[in-house]
């Protein structure tokens, strides 16, 4: 494909152009302003925000743009308002972690920045490359955020695993995606999905489909390629624990889509069958070992495990509904994970580390508003009525009987009364238990804000889901269309 | 504009509810009136410009407010949306315009609380109102349902509002339980009602159940009928389920008048009336609607003669009277049954309110054998009270009687003539209950002061016989016990000004509410009928409703019929006057020569010790020996804990295999990929 990008590409560039230059001007920023200023953080949320006004004129748009290396539609756009929306939530839960943990954030909010652009590549990405760069872009930013509290080996530990770990399968990944390209000559996956077409299928092809599969099973952190997870989480600063499990696993998601909805339709029986044996030993694998953690960041990171088993199910079910309905559920996922964990770092003090269940009993004595919004987060992510994990849930099993996968709603159903267990287990903690010797929660405003919007997000969405279902819906329609070129 | 009726009370809740506990009473008091009055404005607006809007072609008199798509599920479509019609705009006049009265009345009956328990209180009486005209304007029955459970809710909470008193909050919760047995029976019956039609919508349900001919048989529609009319009984306490009401009356007085005499209970009323198409394809089930309405008046009517807590006599009134209402829709006569519901809205509220008044001025005394002689000291209450009291006997010229006679007069019309003789005896009965309640509370003497009375002033022979049996209705005695007569008697002062203006304007209200239907046989020309007409339009074409109206021939009849039910109505009262008044040793030698009548009337016909017995205490003994022990303790939790065991087990083989060493993570990885491509090897 001959290179050259035309200069209206750039316009069609916009956010993730207005994302690097905020991010360049937080890393300048950072050198001139005096240490252990709060304006940083909040440069970095008018950058965000700033990136999502400049999505504001895409709101209808579907084109390919510099050469079919990006998609510019609405599939792209609802993910990279989940970036943007989750980024936001975790610079802002961050200012007071920082200041506990005594870091001085230095490129932390830089490398935030870094990662969204990531994601947000990863989302519109229509080239195995492009996908890949985005992928890399954010899985870097990561590996040095996990490490960031540099005095704490646990955070050194999990960093070092995660790249060690993270290489690994991103080299079984490139492998898959090397003999993608070496099959059909094209690294643009509507090219690929062309060629493939009319070709019988080929041993090496499947090969390719179970590699790429892997790889990317590990970004979402299904079972068995979840190793890494709980140990990353419990080591990762808490904010980057959230955006890891939120951000980077929502943007493996829509890569994965791109990849085998647009890209590999011909080989659909086969990652049909791959994702569902996936999704099935992942809920179930997830959902298990989380029953007896005693570390809620643990528990959490088993939690996330088991969510990516029923964002799975989304993938197997293919169809509009089933695409639809793993887009509400991650937007929705977004909200009441990001919100446990805001209510995690409200728990962390200079003395404590907050993050054990025992830390949390009696909870609704000392602080009544913090342990109800836990509680409505735990209700949500068990999917009880009437908050928006409910409404998920029920999209995506209903999604995946239509597409005549019952079996599959089944265990995802079973699942789900399991995990209602550690769940409630917590509620137990918060409100039952007697003693209250653990530390008082502290908000600053900045905390107060992201728990209001995740506990607002999380009651509204599941008493009126109709406008996100609409959303959803159109989005999800723009996928695997393949958009006209740009003019 | 229809969304502001229920909104504005709601967002006086959210106010209360949220801020109350910091602000003084008169602010928290001051934003639930004026959310009311703000709510009647409104409503007052909407319903004038419904009537400016043409009556013809039917269903023209109508206005619509889509709110939002709330459930889009397949084939199933809810919308939340408002509709005003001539039903509809009765009911939210009623409920604003009692309401805000209500609302001030309490400002004053409650000034007795702190200041938190005040916005508490408010906050759950605007909740109550919101809900309750959420329940009326709701275009479909969905809608309706939020607004069904939303009032109970409310019920329970106010009627449960002196939670620390066992009493009250026993009292709450069985009107709450009760109350699910209704709403079974009536979400049964949605689910049905969209079965059948594929709609919840009225309009179009009504629209559908029109095309078919009314049931000769047992059908469908009547089994969708009757489910309804079970979640109506349980609303508005018909038999059997009437049992609540009298116990509810624990809440505070306004909170009877409000809720559980004018508005909430009269739902199932309602909702009768909003699908009197539907009811109309069902004779079956209305025949059993009119049995059931003429009965529960009756015997309702007979347990009100001896209680002696006046707002228990109230309650029973108001089951009769629902009764009544019951009664006309089950003959056919809507229009009639919501004069009635509208009417008994006014004297309801103002016989509770001035009861209200009594309890206030006498600090919390509630048993009519420690009153007596008020009149004097309570002129207001006094006279209003005897207004309200002559309303609700039928004297002609007053709200009652052309309500109630309008029912009875079309129940004799359809035929029903035991109903009818059912209905006259009710009558009598009204008259009598309620002048007895007159006469006790506020002529004679007070009791200390009878010469017959012993030391005490309180332990007279009658009471001393009468309190083993009247212990379910003795908590007028917990409530006064700490008081003795000399404190109470200090106490005693007329209504202030906010309850007095309520009970002024619903007494003006209680003598002419009637007008609006004034029948055609007094030279009127039945204005309500033909407002309501566009309501019930369709629901006429049942072949032994009324249809005598129009014809001349019937007016002589209906005058004749309404002399038969002014010479009861006076009958009544004079025979109050001679037992209650003149003689009351009459009345006690009558009680004396049939004891068992008389303690059957007490313990009201021993229903709740009927429930205990067939329902409450078998369900206690299966559920203590048999699901608990057995099925709950071995069976359930056994296979509960087995598999929580092995799940347990398994999730405790995971957490080992998460050694934490890279190595071992990344040979998980590599046998993950093995293992698929294994499979596909092999």
């Amino acid at each position: 494909m001959p290179a050259g990008i035309n200069a209206i590409d750039f316009y069609y560039l916009l956010p993730e152009i207005v994302l690097t230059a905020g991010a360049l001007a937080v890393l300048v920023a950072d050198v001139l302003l005096p240490r252990g200023s709060r304006a940083l953080a909040w440069i970095t949320v008018a950058v965000l925000g700033a990136t999502l006004a400049s999505l504001l004129p895409f709101a209808d748009t579907d084109v390919e743009v510099a050469n079919g290396l990006i998609a510019v539609d609405r599939f792209a756009l609802f993910f990279k308002v989940v970036f943007l929306v989750s980024a936001i939530m975790t610079v802002l839960m961050s200012v007071r972690y920082l200041e506990i943990e005594e870091v001085s954030p230095g490129e932390y909010f830089f490398l935030v920045l870094c990662a969204t652009l990531g994601m947000m590549i990863m989302a519109g990405g229509i080239d195995l490359i492009t996908s890949f760069i985005g992928l890399e872009t954010m899985a870097v930013s990561f590996y040095i955020l996990t490490g960031f509290i540099k005095p704490n080996q646990r955070s050194n530990e999990a960093a070092v695993k995660y790249f060690l770990l993270g290489a690994f399968s991103l080299g079984i990944l490139l492998y898959g995606m090397s003999l993608l390209y070496g099959l059909s000559g094209s690294t643009n996956l509507h090219v690929m999905a062309s060629v493939f077409a009319g070709q019988a299928r080929d041993p090496l092809l499947v090969l390719a489909v179970i590699l790429v599969v892997s790889g990317m099973a590990f970004k979402i952190a299904a079972v068995p390629f979840h190793m890494w997870a709980p140990d990353v989480y419990e080591g990762a600063p808490t904010p980057i624990t959230a955006f890891l499990s939120v951000g980077s696993k929502a943007a493996a998601f829509a890569m994965i889509l791109r990849i085998f909805v647009e890209g590999l339709p011909s080989m659909t029986s086969d990652w049909q069958l791959l994702f569902e044996a996936l999704a099935i030993v992942t809920m179930t694998v997830g959902n298990v070992a989380a029953l007896t953690q005693s570390n809620l960041k643990r528990m959490l990171a088993y939690s996330s495990i088991a969510h990516a088993g029923y964002l799975l199910i989304g993938v197997v079910a293919g169809t509009p509904l089933g695409v639809s309905a793993m887009l509400i559920y991650l937007l929705i996922y977004t909200f009441m994970q990001l919100g446990a964990f805001t209510v995690i770092v409200m728990m962390r003090r200079a003395d404590v580390v907050g993050d054990e269940l025992k830390d949390f009993s009696g909870l609704h004595v000392r602080h009544p508003v913090a342990a109800f919004a836990m509680l409505l987060f735990m209700l949500s992510l068990g999917g009880i009525p009437p908050t928006a994990g409910f409404m998920g849930k029920f999209w995506l099993f209903r999604a995946a009987i239509e597409s005549g996968y019952v079996g599959l709603a089944v265990v995802g159903v079973l699942n789900s009364a399991v995990s209602l267990y550690y769940y409630l287990r917590l509620v137990v903690f918060m409100y039952l238990k007697k003693e209250t010797t653990g530390s008082e929660p502290t908000a600053s405003p900045a905390l107060a804000l992201t728990l209001a919007v995740a506990v607002a997000a999380t009651l509204v969405l599941g008493v009126y889901p109709r406008v996100l279902f609409e959303v959803a819906e159109k989005s999800a329609q723009t996928l695997g269309l393949g958009g006209a070129a740009a003019p | 504009m229809l969304l502001l009726i229920p909104l504005l009370p709601f967002l006086g809740f959210l106010a209360n509810a949220g801020f109350g506990r910091r602000v003084a009473k008169s602010v928290s008091g001051g934003v639930a009136c004026l959310a009311m009055l703000a709510s009647f404005a409104v409503s007052a607006v909407s319903v004038w410009r419904l009537t400016a809007l043409p009556a013809l072609p039917p269903g023209a008199r109508v206005v619509d407010q889509h709110v939002f798509d709330w459930i889009s599920s397949g084939e199933f479509h809810a919308s939340f949306s408002l509709r005003l019609d001539p039903l509809s705009a009765v009911m939210i006049l009623v409920v604003t315009g009692i309401g805000s009265l209500i609302h001030i009345y309490s400002t004053a009956y409650m000034h007795g609380e702190r200041d938190a328990e005040y916005a508490r209180y408010f906050s759950y009486l605007n909740l109550f109102a919101s809900f309750m005209l959420v329940l009326v304007l709701g275009s479909n029955f969905l809608v309706m349902f939020v607004g069904w459970e939303g009032v109970g809710l409310c019920s329970y909470l106010l009627i449960g509002f002196w939670y620390v008193k066992r009493s009250a909050s026993d009292a709450g919760k069985k009107a709450f339980i009760v109350n699910r047995v209704g709403d079974f029976g009536f979400i049964l019956g949605v689910l049905l009602v969209y079965g059948r039609f594929g709609t919840v919508d009225f309009q179009a349900v009504a629209r559908a159940a029109s095309q078919v001919a009314p049931e000769t048989a047992f059908g469908t529609l009547s089994v969708m009928t009757l489910l309804l009319f079970v979640g109506a009984t349980g609303k508005s306490a018909q038999i059997p389920l009437h049992v609540w009401l009298p116990d509810a009356m624990e809440g505070p007085t306004p909170v009877s008048a409000l809720i559980h005499a004018a508005t909430m209970v009269t739902a199932g009323v309602y909702m009768i009336g909003r699908n009197a198409v539907l009811f109309s394809h069902a004779p079956e089930t209305l025949s059993l609607v009119a049995g059931v309405g003429a009965v529960t008046a009756f015997l309702a009517g007979t347990v009100g003669l001896v209680q002696n807590d006046i707002k228990r006599v109230l309650a029973y009134s108001t089951v009769s009277q629902l009764g009544f209402m019951f009664l006309a829709m089950g003959v056919g006569a809507y229009a009639a049954g919501i004069l009635h519901l509208y009417t008994h809205a006014f004297f309801k509220a103002l016989l509770f309110l001035g009861s209200g008044a009594v309890i206030h001025a006498l600090a919390g005394e509630q048993d009519l054998r420690r009153m007596g002689g008020l009149r004097k000291e309570l002129p207001v209450t006094y006279w209003t009270f005897v207004i309200g009291a002559v309303a609700i006997a039928g004297v002609p010229g007053l709200a009652g009687f052309f309500s109630k006679d309008e029912i009875l007069y079309r129940t004799y019309a359809g035929g029903h003539t035991f109903l009818w003789a059912l209905g006259l005896a009710t009558s009598l009965l009204t008259a009598i209950y309620m002048f007895r309640l007159v006469f006790l509370a506020f002529h004679g003497e007070r009791a200390q002061a009878e010469p017959d009375s012993r030391a005490s002033g309180l332990r007279s022979p009658e009471l001393a016989t009468s309190d083993g049996v009247a212990r379910q209705s003795g908590e007028a005695a917990e409530a006064a016990s700490p008081e003795s007569p000399a404190t109470v008697h200090r106490h005693v002062h007329d209504a202030p000004p906010a309850m007095a203006l309520a009970l002024i304007v619903l007494a003006f209200g209680s003598v002419v509410a009637g007008y609006a239907g004034l029948p055609h046989a007094l030279g009127g020309s039945n204005p309500w009928e033909r407002f309501l007409a566009p309501s019930f339009e369709e629901a006429q074409l049942q072949p032994d409703a009324g249809t005598g109206e129009a014809a001349g021939g019937s007016e002589r009849g209906e005058l004749a019929l309404m002399a038969v039910s002014s010479v009861v109505a006076f009958t009544g009262i004079a025979v109050a006057a001679v037992c209650f008044l003149k003689r009351r040793d009459l009345a006690r030698a009558v009680a004396e020569r049939f004891p068992g009548v008389r303690a059957m009337l007490l313990n009201k016909y021993y229903v709740d010790e009927i429930y205990d017995a067939a329902i409450v205490q078998p369900i206690r003994l299966v559920s203590e020996h048999g699901l608990w022990r057995v099925v709950d303790a071995r069976g359930i939790d056994g296979a509960v804990n087995g598999v929580g065991d092995s799940v347990w087990g398994s999730s405790a083989i995971l957490r080992r295999a998460q050694t934490g060493s890279v190595r071992a993570y990344a040979a998980s990885f590599f046998l993950g990929v093995v293992l698929i491509v294994g499979y596909y090897l092999w």
